[in-house]
């Protein structure tokens, strides 16, 4: 077989591509070796498309992918086009450091190539010496400095301030100030190229690295500028969860005799039907009504709660929504109808911000939507259940969680908090069926994921 | 794994024997393809890998399909996707009628067939001398994807808006979309006698899973540009006036740029082509285009959208078609 050449250039890429983002199994990059081997690296066009056929396979890969294969080929030209240059080093003869220096490519020194400025060497050169340091392995900003002087170091940088040193003391300053511009020069070049293979490389992990880190960070802790990454994150997160909790209800659908399956079953017996096989019963998906504390530290909290939850939408079968502080107002209109943004900005005027009651709130839920509460609900209160030493009403939780399905209880302190000053927690906690921490993505994805899969 | 580097034998090889082979022959018969198009065709072809095409509705996803099949002389096998689409109506079924007749028939041969036999030992060892038809292609009722494989000479299948489909569907297919076989648990594998040309069509309802798309190459068909468009409507309507074609393809590129609910797309396009062919209409003006928007446009909010625009856009239409305002 005659993939063997073929396969370093495609290998790089492969690598390139997946840091960009893209998701490229083994199978699919056997795949785009043998499709170049029908289709061969002839015309570029082609090749895009052809690459882009087998490994891109949503369209926000094939953006990507767009984007990381034009990066890509453009680095790639640069080297090529010094390579069919490189016969003008032939022509180059040497010129007074000949033997001295060591390195570099087409074994001449790094000074002597710089002071005939032989651009398409010194290209070759720094491309070799790139590869030598494993410049596809690089992951952070911070590490282009080591890459750089990793590839300078390779091409024979110290060999080269050596042979300026011994010209500046042979009496020929004026050459070697001008070695010296160069190597200035080729500083600049080698920091360029270590950003390019950069931005080609690690581009994805960086990216994937902030994530990892935001999904764990304290969501109250936020800062203003990661808001929006939030928002992306917590939309992708709940896309996943809703699509794998909608398909499953979706398949049970369905409530009646399988004739087929039962005739099937009963061909033993002449067709007459001894045993009968049912389809599956259908599933009820959740039907959620969440109560937000929207008080000081725990809004933070709460914003992030009903983003996810209405992403979750098709998953869930009906959730309303209730914000409470010093008092309770139902908050499902303004969240179905404007952005979630703007919504959460309402709904904070409307009622945010003063200090939380805890049992006056429950008492307004009791008065105006005890009712709706059903033995399918799930209440999910988030809140610290601080009351500022206000009647916690536990007599209502009672009630309540006689009435509905389950009562999880969301706090965004620490453990160890729960309890102390005017928290209220320990008093409620009998009356839930889950208490617990959460103030980050993960606890968030963690509780909703056990919310649809109980359902399930 | 069959070897990617032989072209199949036969007509298919010399028609798609290159990818500008792939374009022409796709256009004699009506397809102008884009060349990223023809690209997947002919790699699908030579690779032997099925072709998961995604787009809005109708950029000629489903028209690709039959195009192909008309190029290269196959038949074409349609298998339209729905949610509770399950093995028996896209695979096989057995013939329940048929097979309780047969033991009817049994019931009433058996004594005649194993009336000599003394013990029951021996006469079970008659009926072992019968063949097992029961369970046997005898009572295989084909269904789409059993009949794609058993063409002699090929064919061209097309699984038509699979993200309809169930998820399970999704992984039974599988087997058939990366060995071009399928498994009857009562009869074994049955390979497919010569490869067939698999097309999926999606419009992205919903997600498809990562297995189905790693045995896929994945087009995606969009918009076409002004000049692929045109070339479409000559092919397709070709009663109709080069200037006014022009005028008629930039207006739609424009309102394609307006934000409605549902964008016009080729279909439409060619559509509206037809009409106005049908009106002996010369060149757009306002009135036209108001008149005959509904053919375009399918959603009462677009119109109106539209409707406001129709003057600046016909004149942008003129101006980009180079005709005098």
């Amino acid at each position: 077989m005659n993939t063997a050449p073929a396969s370093e250039p495609l290998r790089q890429f492969l690598q390139a591509a997946r840091s960009a983002g893209i998701r490229v199994s083994a199978a699919e990059g056997i795949d785009a070796a043998r499709a170049l081997q029908v289709i061969g690296y002839g015309d570029r066009t082609v090749l895009k498309d052809t690459l882009s056929l087998v490994l891109a396979k949503t369209p926000d890969e094939k953006h990507l992918f767009d984007e990381c294969f034009d990066l890509y080929f453009r680095r790639d030209e640069l080297a090529r086009s010094d390579e069919t240059n490189s016969d003008i080093e032939a022509r180059v003869t040497s010129n007074g450091f000949g033997g001295e220096g060591l390195g570099g490519g087409g074994g001449r020194s790094l000074a002597q190539m710089l002071m005939d400025d032989d651009r398409a060497s010194l290209a070759t050169a720094m491309e070799d010496a790139a590869r030598d340091s494993g410049i596809q392995n690089i992951r952070f900003f911070t590490q282009r400095n080591l890459y750089a002087r990793r590839i300078l170091d390779r091409m024979g940088l110290r060999q080269a301030e050596r042979d300026m040193e011994t010209l500046r003391k042979d009496g020929d300053p004026a050459t070697a100030d001008q070695l010296e511009n160069r190597i200035e020069a080729l500083r600049d070049q080698a920091r360029d190229m270590v950003e390019r293979n950069l931005l080609l490389f690690a581009r994805g992990e960086t990216e994937k690295f902030r994530e990892e880190l935001l999904k764990s960070a304290r969501l109250t802790n936020l800062e203003r500028r990661d808001l929006e990454r939030m928002r992306v994150l917590v939309r992708a997160m709940a896309k996943r969860l809703a699509a794998r909790y909608a398909k499953t209800r979706r398949r049970r659908l369905r409530g009646h005799l399988d004739v087929r399956r039962t005739l099937r079953k009963n061909m033993g017996w002449g067709g007459i039907p001894f045993v009968t096989v049912w389809k599956q019963k259908r599933i009820e998906k959740p039907r959620v009504m969440v109560l937000c504390d929207v008080s000081g530290s725990v809004a933070a909290m709460a914003q992030f709660l009903l983003m996810f939850l209405y992403a979750l939408n098709e998953a869930l079968k009906d959730i309303r929504s209730f914000a409470f502080a010093g008092s309770l107002i139902e908050v499902s209109d303004i969240l179905e109808s404007e952005p979630i943004e703007i919504a959460i900005a309402k709904i904070m005027q409307a009622i945010g911000f003063g200090s939380s009651n805890y049992g006056n709130s429950l008492a307004d839920f009791e008065d105006g939507w005890e009712r709706y509460v059903t033995s399918k609900t799930t209440i999910i209160i988030l809140g610290d259940a601080r009351g500022n030493r206000t009647d916690p009403r536990t007599d209502i939780m009672q009630r309540l969680s006689h009435r509905a399905k389950r009562i999880i209880w969301l706090n965004p302190e620490f453990r160890a908090a729960w309890g102390t000053g005017d928290s209220d927690m320990f008093r409620y906690a009998p009356y839930c069926d889950v208490v617990t921490v959460c103030n980050t993505l993960r606890h968030l994805e963690r509780v909703v994921a056990d919310l649809l899969k109980d359902a399930a | 794994m069959p070897d990617a580097g032989v072209a199949p034998a036969g007509t298919a090889a010399c028609k798609f024997g290159s990818i500008d082979g792939v374009e022409q022959s796709l256009a004699s018969v009506g397809y102008i393809p884009s060349r990223q198009i023809a690209t997947a065709v002919y790699l699908a072809q030579h690779l032997e890998k099925p072709i998961l095409v995604e787009g809005p509705a109708g950029v000629g996803k489903t028209e690709l399909a039959k195009s192909v099949a008309t190029c290269l002389e196959l038949p074409l096998i349609r298998m339209q996707c729905y949610e509770g689409l399950d093995e028996a109506k896209a695979l096989y079924e057995w013939k329940y009628g048929k097979q309780l007749l047969y033991t009817q028939i049994l019931k009433d041969k058996i004594g005649d067939v194993l009336g000599s036999e003394e013990t029951l030992p021996s006469a079970l060892d008659k009926l072992h001398q019968f063949g097992d038809v029961f369970f046997s292609q005898q009572f295989l009722e084909p269904r789409p994807l059993l009949r794609a494989l058993q063409q002699p000479g090929g064919a061209v299948l097309l699984i038509d808006e699979i993200d309809k489909s169930d998820q399970e569907f999704e992984a039974f297919l599988l087997e058939i979309l990366s060995d071009y076989q399928v498994t009857i648990p009562e009869i074994g594998s049955i390979h497919a006698i010569r490869t067939p040309i698999v097309l999926l069509t999606s419009n992205s309802t919903r997600d498809l899973g990562d297995a189905l798309k790693r045995r896929c190459l994945h087009l995606h068909i969009g918009f076409p540009d002004a000049k692929l468009e045109g070339r479409i409507i000559q092919s397709r309507v070709p009663g109709i006036e080069t200037h006014l074609r022009r005028e008629l393809v930039a207006f739609v590129q424009q309102l394609r740029s307006l934000d409605l609910k549902k964008v016009p797309s080729i279909s439409e396009t060619i559509d509206w082509a037809r009409v106005l062919v049908l009106l002996h209409a010369a060149t757009l003006d306002a009135e036209l285009v108001q008149d005959t928007l509904n053919v375009l446009l399918k959603f009462e909010a677009d119109i109106e959208v539209a409707k406001k625009q129709i003057v600046t856009l016909t004149q942008k239409a003129r101006q980009e078609a180079g005709l005098p305002i």
